[in-house]
């Protein structure tokens, strides 16, 4: 279990987040949703360790403690918790699909990098889950959004950790990989147990895909709860500063969430 | 494991080698470096012509050749590295000004006139050294904007430092007096001023930096991915970005320390090892390493061969050649493709 408390991040005197306390379960995705700006990707990246934490805790499980002073746990200890698919990630366009999904291993390596066959095996089913083992021998370089967008979840699944972090991770794709993608991350959390925390802007992508969601807005958690009690055309109104209208989904149990007056 | 790489850029430092060994003032007939080779091994004595043979072979052909392929070593995987650091194609430990810094320093320790002893020579290099951090520091401070390095930056900074260290290089060998020969020596190309001293020298040096720089290769494809990415995959990313750069100015201050500055070696070599076989650094600095050692060898035997029996500094040759490579280069890598 991801755990978040009272996790505050500031840049210079301009305060990103406050106080801001989460928990995503094993087997369990997590929406995280927010107007732009309101420090979701800012959220993931301290979770993640590459931007300094001013107080709170992180931890996993409630026993390996992730202190908020990065310097404190290593890089490698850190990526043996929780893998990330960063936001618009660039990726080096020379590398192939394989090299690039065995980078995952890295916390298992040594500083040469050499890799074992249960390296390869794990990176070959990484593959395999986000239906991608056919690019295997392509370059990055060459492969379209959606495909990029897969190989980089596959190269989070590489690092073989209990815990996910997304940001933000369909808003370059078109519809179908919008669907395609945050199935195959609802299949998985569900199927190896995985806690997913993943920022991301389709309300009704959300609602669709998501167990529970929490509203971040300037920098605070404003509602926590099943896409029922948090996409409620109230709270999203507010938070955007827009009149919506939430219907019921014509076929699935979720919410729908439409802008404009009635 | 890829070995045909390997086996490709070996035979051409191979063929650089012997090219290096046999051409020169006096041409050493292919045969009769084998007769030498073999003639060594059994510990006989030489008839005329091989008894001068052997002696131009061990006193001078030798360790030029030796100082020639450590210092493209040197060149060729520093550059990768540099590349790989900036994640920019256009790195080079000449462009970037490090060269021309670690060239300073060492010109300050010429003509602070440290004797001619072992720690006095060992001394030059170490200068060059502080020479070039402070050089790639500066650069890296002026040149970055947010998290990145643009190339046009980079380039112009190293430009204005590199152009700033060759001033005060310059004057300060015009005001020199007893210790001006060493150091005319040394601006030339400096392998003129042979013998097996500056070998030995420059191998501590080099063995560290070069060592070093060999570990890196998968640092340095976790890099690519930018700091942050890297991090998140596990790597201590600021410890591991100064070691490297640590490493690779060490090898480019040595090299400098005793050959001059030479320019493009470093940018050339890891390009073409990056074209025909691929971006993974684990290969990539080995292979350029190699690949700097015959491409410099290479380019020793033409400045020594044009003019004969004058010496044209190397650094003309590679300059020739690599400076239209880099125009090259600064137009391909505007359609980005391999990089």
């Amino acid at each position: 279990m991801l755990s978040i408390q009272n996790l505050s991040v500031s840049y210079g005197p301009r305060r990103v987040l406050s106080d801001v306390s989460l928990e995503v379960n094993p087997g369990e995705v997590l929406a995280l949703i927010g107007p732009n700006g309101a420090g979701k990707s800012t959220l993931v990246r301290a979770i993640s360790g590459v931007i300094p934490v001013e107080k709170g805790k992180i931890t996993n499980n409630g026993k390996e403690h992730l202190p908020m002073d990065i310097n404190t746990l290593p890089p490698i200890k850190r990526a043996r918790a929780l893998a990330v698919v960063p936001q618009a990630a660039s990726m080096p366009p020379a590398f192939t699909v394989w090299e690039t999904v065995l980078m995952g291993r890295t916390p298992y390596l040594n500083f040469l990098g050499q890799v074992s066959t249960k390296d390869e095996e794990i990176a070959r089913q990484a593959l395999q889950k986000v239906d991608a083992l056919s690019l295997a021998e392509r370059r990055v370089g060459e492969l379209s959004g959606g495909e990029q967008q897969r190989v980089l979840l596959a190269r989070a699944l590489a690092q073989s950790t209990p815990i996910l972090l997304l940001d933000e991770p369909t808003s370059n794709l078109d519809l179908h990989y919008q669907v395609s993608f945050m199935e195959t991350v609802s299949i998985l959390a569900h199927q190896d147990n995985l806690a997913v925390l993943v920022a991301m802007h389709d309300l009704n992508l959300a609602a669709r895909y998501a167990d529970r969601v929490a509203l971040l807005v300037e920098g605070e958690i404003k509602a926590t709860g099943t896409p029922e009690q948090v996409l409620t055309a109230e709270l999203i109104s507010t938070a955007y500063h827009l009149t919506v209208q939430v219907i019921q989904h014509p076929y699935a149990d979720v919410p729908l969430v439409l802008p404009g007056k009635k | 494991m890829k070995l045909r790489p390997y086996l490709y850029t070996l035979l051409f430092l191979l063929l650089a080698v012997i090219l290096s060994i046999a051409i020169g003032s006096v041409f050493i007939p292919p045969a009769d470096l084998g007769r030498i080779l073999i003639g060594w091994m059994d510990g006989a004595t030489f008839p005329e012509p091989l008894k001068t043979f052997a002696f131009i072979l061990t006193d001078i052909r030798l360790p030029r050749t030796v100082l020639v392929l450590l210092t493209g070593a040197a060149l060729g995987s520093s550059g990768a590295a540099y590349q790989g650091l900036f994640r920019n194609p256009l790195a080079d430990p000449y462009l970037i000004g490090v060269a021309s810094g670690a060239g300073l320093g060492a010109v300050l320790a010429m003509s602070i006139q440290w004797p001619y002893t072992f720690w006095g020579l060992l001394a030059v290099p170490g200068a060059a050294f502080i020479g070039a951090l402070l050089t790639v520091f500066l650069v890296y401070i002026m040149a970055r904007v947010g998290k990145t390095v643009p190339t046009t930056n980079l380039i112009l900074a190293g430009v204005a430092f590199g152009s700033f260290a060759t001033a005060l290089t310059t004057y300060l060998m015009l005001r020199s007096t007893g210790e001006l020969h060493r150091a005319i020596a040394w601006l030339s190309g400096g392998f003129s001023q042979a013998g097996w001293s500056p070998v030995l020298t420059v191998l501590p040096y080099l063995a560290a930096g070069l060592g070093i720089l060999l570990l890196s290769g998968h640092a340095l494809n976790l890099l690519q991915f930018g700091d942050e990415q890297a991090q998140q995959m596990g790597l201590a990313v600021t410890r591991t970005r100064t070691i490297i750069l640590l490493a690779a100015s060490l090898a480019t201050a040595a090299a400098v320390a005793f050959s001059g500055i030479i320019g493009f070696i470093g940018l050339i070599v890891p390009h073409i090892m990056r074209l025909w076989f691929g971006a993974d650094y684990r290969h990539l600095l080995p292979l350029s390493l190699i690949g700097g050692a015959g491409a410099l060898l290479l380019a020793d035997v033409i400045a020594r061969s044009v003019m004969a029996p004058q010496e044209l500094p190397v650094g003309i040759i590679t300059a020739l050649v690599g400076a239209p490579f880099f125009l090259w280069v600064l137009r391909r890598s505007k359609n980005q493709g391999y990089w």
